[in-house]
């Protein structure tokens, strides 16, 4: 099923080449101006979307996934994080799943061998929770440092956060790790699609675009910052067009910057539409996020309803010679 | 099916290698095959409850003889549940097949087959949600190969037969959901998927026919209330027979304490019936010493709840019961015995669905005055947090050396680890009753315990196949343990797993018994008054009495 990658891979380079040949076609003002506004219109209204339709969604029962010892004894130690019964524990739980992948830390890989024993083996397996990290840390650092195009004077959190990335001090411009960390992370998740077996079999096309997409975001802006030194006054100008809704298209900014920014555009417009929403859905997910006190604390559901349910009544009505008989206590003798 | 299949056929058909290809071109060549699913549900078995389409069908038949409108009935039924269950549409819609649950699942372990890696059981849901749900799916589904690029699918027969056959290879243990980076729990979808098939009629008679028991007449098995006290009365005799004490029980008794609720395969089979008589021995001893007063009940004579596999409404049906007796009965509390998924209803749900309990009591052990704030609400006590708060306070006299002979270890039910936390409660009671406890390997229990093979309803015989492997993994851990420590006895504290942990050692570990722990406590505990036992609870002889024999 090459088509499941192929279609992406070749769906990411039409899109670049479509706007970098439309811009140079004098089409500036559509891939610079009202796709970005449009993106990040579809981008909000979308997410919104979505995570209202979530939470439109009752929350009948209380689930929690438990994943350590219950409170329940005094003299028996509880795992307050992994079995929360208070919300100060779910907000642990919760930010270790958030910033720490902590399920995602208990990867393990089990192996099969035919022999004597037959033994199913797990072994610890770290590295996808390490790409994942990686990734979505690069992610979040090269997201941060472009608010240095967005803002003027450029905060000095930015700033600093910037000289953090650039910390090893190679190259000029200076090296960002996560220009790195980002594309390498990226590459070692496509690579696990494609050469992993089950995780083959359970990928999708749409499980590709999106790597195919920020890989080729990440490839033109590695591209304009060390390779072909794009004009960044010009861009910044436009870019702070954008921000304070008086765009403007300055000359002589390259075809590359147009196609780096479309990519951008439909990432942010295919973002609510897809899996990536789990960006939303991780704060939501039920498993996760509530206490397991639903002994102790009852919890409501909005559309609980009442159910036909065989009384005791119709029981004893049915059964009462047989009780009877049996010396079973009967609350009507006749 | 055991009988078809053995042991070394069954490993050499493990191969965790995936096809190459689409798995959605494989739906069409799914073969409902003999050993791995369970029979259809009896028509008559669906009408006591008035669910729909009962009618007798089999599902290795072309014709499921399902209503006209089948499809629109499952399009407004998963559109009803999407707005009543957050935890199903978050589902459907945040995997992003990352592959970290793929190897967690007990029945890929066992069979290989791909369309058991959890991410792929739900995809069989999801690629008909993303058809026809969401608005991406709706554009694609105008876009020739659309679909195929989306990985969206329309709701065809193949696609239902398929999806039955794989929900119906979930025991919804939830190790899956321990792995998953967004907490996706695939027992909550297959329960979705499950709710679903019973729209149309499509339940299993493993499931169907406990369920009408249960309403009709109190329990799964169907033990009709005098042939309940008979049994139990059975049990007494077997009682006074090892340590000379009469350990009657109260039946339906207004005013008691406490009504205990167990599940009725412990009053029907081996090895849950020691267990079952553990009960009586320690309620004896609380009468008898401290006064403590329990009942039992005839027409709640059911802890498990079967429902649970069939729908949320039936579930609450007949877990009504439970409260409506306590009420009836007025007694203070409720206790629950040793089971599995019982324990994951009365932990997660019942107060919900059937609360508040307002006419029962915050549960208070009068022994040791010991409160159970953790069940405060829902009122109602795990036997093993019951009994472990007694050993601590020093309330129960024990005998040890009479378990000398079992080298123990224990085996996590999958609801009570994963839907509740109950894990060091058992431990301490084991461990106070006998000297010889052994863990198996750390990925194998507590949160990450492996699934007996059998639970969710697949208890039945003729997935005999399904159920083996789904046990391998579980097997293989205990195995490790036998071989090296010499463990003996799997202790468990679920009913379901007691029938099921024995199909499995007799299958795979010959030579390890399976054991309840309340079965452990029967025998250790000293009642008031007994003669010198040279017996356990399954008439062997003691450790240490082998010659009198």
């Amino acid at each position: 099923m090459t088509q499941k990658y192929l279609i992406p891979l070749t769906a990411v380079f039409l899109l670049f080449l479509v706007a970098y040949t439309g811009a140079g076609a004098g089409l500036g003002w559509f891939f610079g101006i009202v796709v970005p506004y449009l993106a990040v219109l579809a981008f909000l209204v979308g997410f919104v979307v979505k995570v209202m339709g979530w939470t439109a969604s009752a929350v009948p029962f209380r689930i929690p996934t438990t994943c350590g010892q219950q409170k329940s004894l005094p003299w028996i130690k509880q795992n307050p994080i992994d079995n929360p019964d208070t919300s100060s524990g779910v907000f642990v739980r919760m930010l270790l799943e958030i910033f720490a992948f902590r399920s995602l830390f208990r990867n393990t890989k089990a192996a099969f061998n035919r022999n004597a024993s037959n033994r199913i083996i797990y072994s610890w397996e770290i590295f996808l929770w390490v790409a994942a990290l990686a990734f979505h840390y690069a992610f979040l650092v090269v997201v941060l440092r472009h608010f240095r195009f967005f803002t003027a004077p450029v905060p000095g959190a930015v700033q600093f956060l910037e000289a953090l990335d650039g910390i090893v001090q190679v190259g000029l411009p200076g090296l960002f790790l996560s220009g790195v960390v980002l594309p390498a992370a990226a590459l070692f998740l496509l690579a696990r699609r494609l050469f992993d077996a089950k995780v083959k079999y359970m990928s999708r096309a749409s499980d590709y675009f999106p790597l195919f997409l920020i890989l080729g975001i990440a490839a033109t802006g590695i591209s304009m910052r060390y390779f072909t030194k794009v004009d960044v006054t010009g861009i910044k100008e436009m870019t702070m067009g954008l921000v304070t809704f008086s765009p403007v298209i300055p000359d002589g900014i390259g075809g590359l910057f147009y196609g780096h920014l479309f990519l951008v555009s439909i990432l942010f417009a295919y973002f609510p539409a897809s899996k990536l929403m789990h960006l939303g859905g991780v704060f939501l997910s039920p498993t996760r996020n509530m206490a397991n006190n639903t002994r102790a604390r009852r919890h409501i559901n909005p559309w609980n309803y009442d159910v036909p349910i065989h009384t005791y009544e119709e029981y004893e009505d049915h059964f009462r010679d047989k009780m009877i008989e049996a010396g079973l206590p009967v609350d009507k003798k006749e | 099916m055991a009988d078809e299949i053995t042991p070394d056929e069954l490993l050499d058909k493990i191969d965790y290698g995936t096809p190459s290809g689409d798995w959605m071109d494989t739906t069409k060549s799914v073969q409902i095959r003999p050993g791995m699913y369970c029979y259809a549900a009896k028509a008559e078995s669906v009408e006591t409850l008035g669910l729909p389409n009962a009618r007798p069908w089999n599902p290795v038949e072309d014709d499921w003889k399902l209503p006209d409108d089948w499809q629109q009935i499952l399009h407004e039924g998963i559109k009803e549940r999407l707005e009543r269950f957050r935890t199903f549409k978050i589902f459907m819609d945040v995997c992003v097949r990352c592959g970290a649950c793929a190897d967690k699942c007990h029945f890929f372990l066992g069979t290989g087959d791909p369309k058991n890696m959890p991410v792929l059981r739900s995809e069989l849901l999801r690629s008909v949600y993303r058809n026809d749900f969401t608005t991406a799916g709706k554009i694609l589904q105008k876009i020739p190969g659309g679909q195929r690029l989306g990985g969206n699918r329309p709701l065809t027969l193949d696609a239902l037969k398929e999806m039955w056959y794989y929900f119906f290879q979930c025991t919804e243990c939830r190790r899956c959901s321990v792995f998953c980076p967004y907490g996706i729990d695939t027992a909550e979808i297959t329960i979705m998927a499950r709710e679903l098939f019973n729209l149309i009629g499509l339940n299993i008679d493993w499931i169907a026919t406990p369920v009408s028991n249960c309403y009709q007449t109190g329990n799964h098995l169907g033990i009709q209330p005098h042939a309940f006290k008979d049994m139990l009365e059975f049990f007494v005799e077997d009682i006074e027979d090892i340590t000379g004490v009469d350990c009657t029980p109260n039946f339906q008794k207004k005013g008691a304490d406490i009504l205990f609720i167990t599940p009725s395969g412990d009053v029907f089979a081996d090895p849950g019936t020691y267990t079952c008589q553990g009960y009586l021995i320690l309620f004896q001893y609380l009468k008898e010493k401290y006064g403590l007063d329990v009942t039992w009940s005839t027409y709640a004579s059911e802890g498990g709840n079967f429902g649970f596999f069939t729908s949320h409404e039936t579930m609450k049906r007949l877990n009504a019961k439970m409260y409506a007796e306590a009420k009836r009965l007025g007694v203070k509390w409720i206790l629950g015995g040793e089971c599995g998924h019982m324990w994951r209803v009365i932990h997660q749900y019942m107060d919900t669905m059937n609360g508040p309990a307002d006419f029962l009591e915050v549960p208070v052990n009068p022994i040791t005055g010991t409160r159970f704030d953790n069940a405060a609400s829902t009122k109602m006590v795990h036997i093993t947090e019951f009994t472990a708060d007694l050993i601590k306070h020093g309330k129960l006299e024990l005998d040890k050396s009479r378990n000398a002979n079992r080298i123990m270890t224990f085996h996590d039910s999958c609801n009570p680890a994963r839907g509740m936390g109950l894990l060091d409660e058992p431990r301490y009671v084991i461990n106070n009753v006998c000297d010889n406890f052994y863990e198996m390997p750390p990925n194998t229990i507590r949160e990450n315990t492996f699934c007996c093979g059998s639970g969710a309803g697949l208890n039945a015989g003729e997935n005999m196949e399904l159920r083996m492997a789904g046990a391998l993994p579980r097997a293989t851990a205990l195995k490790f343990v036998h071989e090296k420590f010499g463990v003996n006895t799997l202790g468990t504290i679920c009913a379901i797993d007691r029938a099921a942990l024995s199909t499995l050692c007799e299958y795979w570990v010959p030579d390890v018994e399976v054991a309840g722990i309340h079965e452990l406590v029967g025998n250790a505990l000293i009642l008031p008054g007994e003669k010198e036992r040279t017996e356990d609870l399954r008439m062997e002889p003691l450790p240490g009495c082998e010659e009198e024999e």
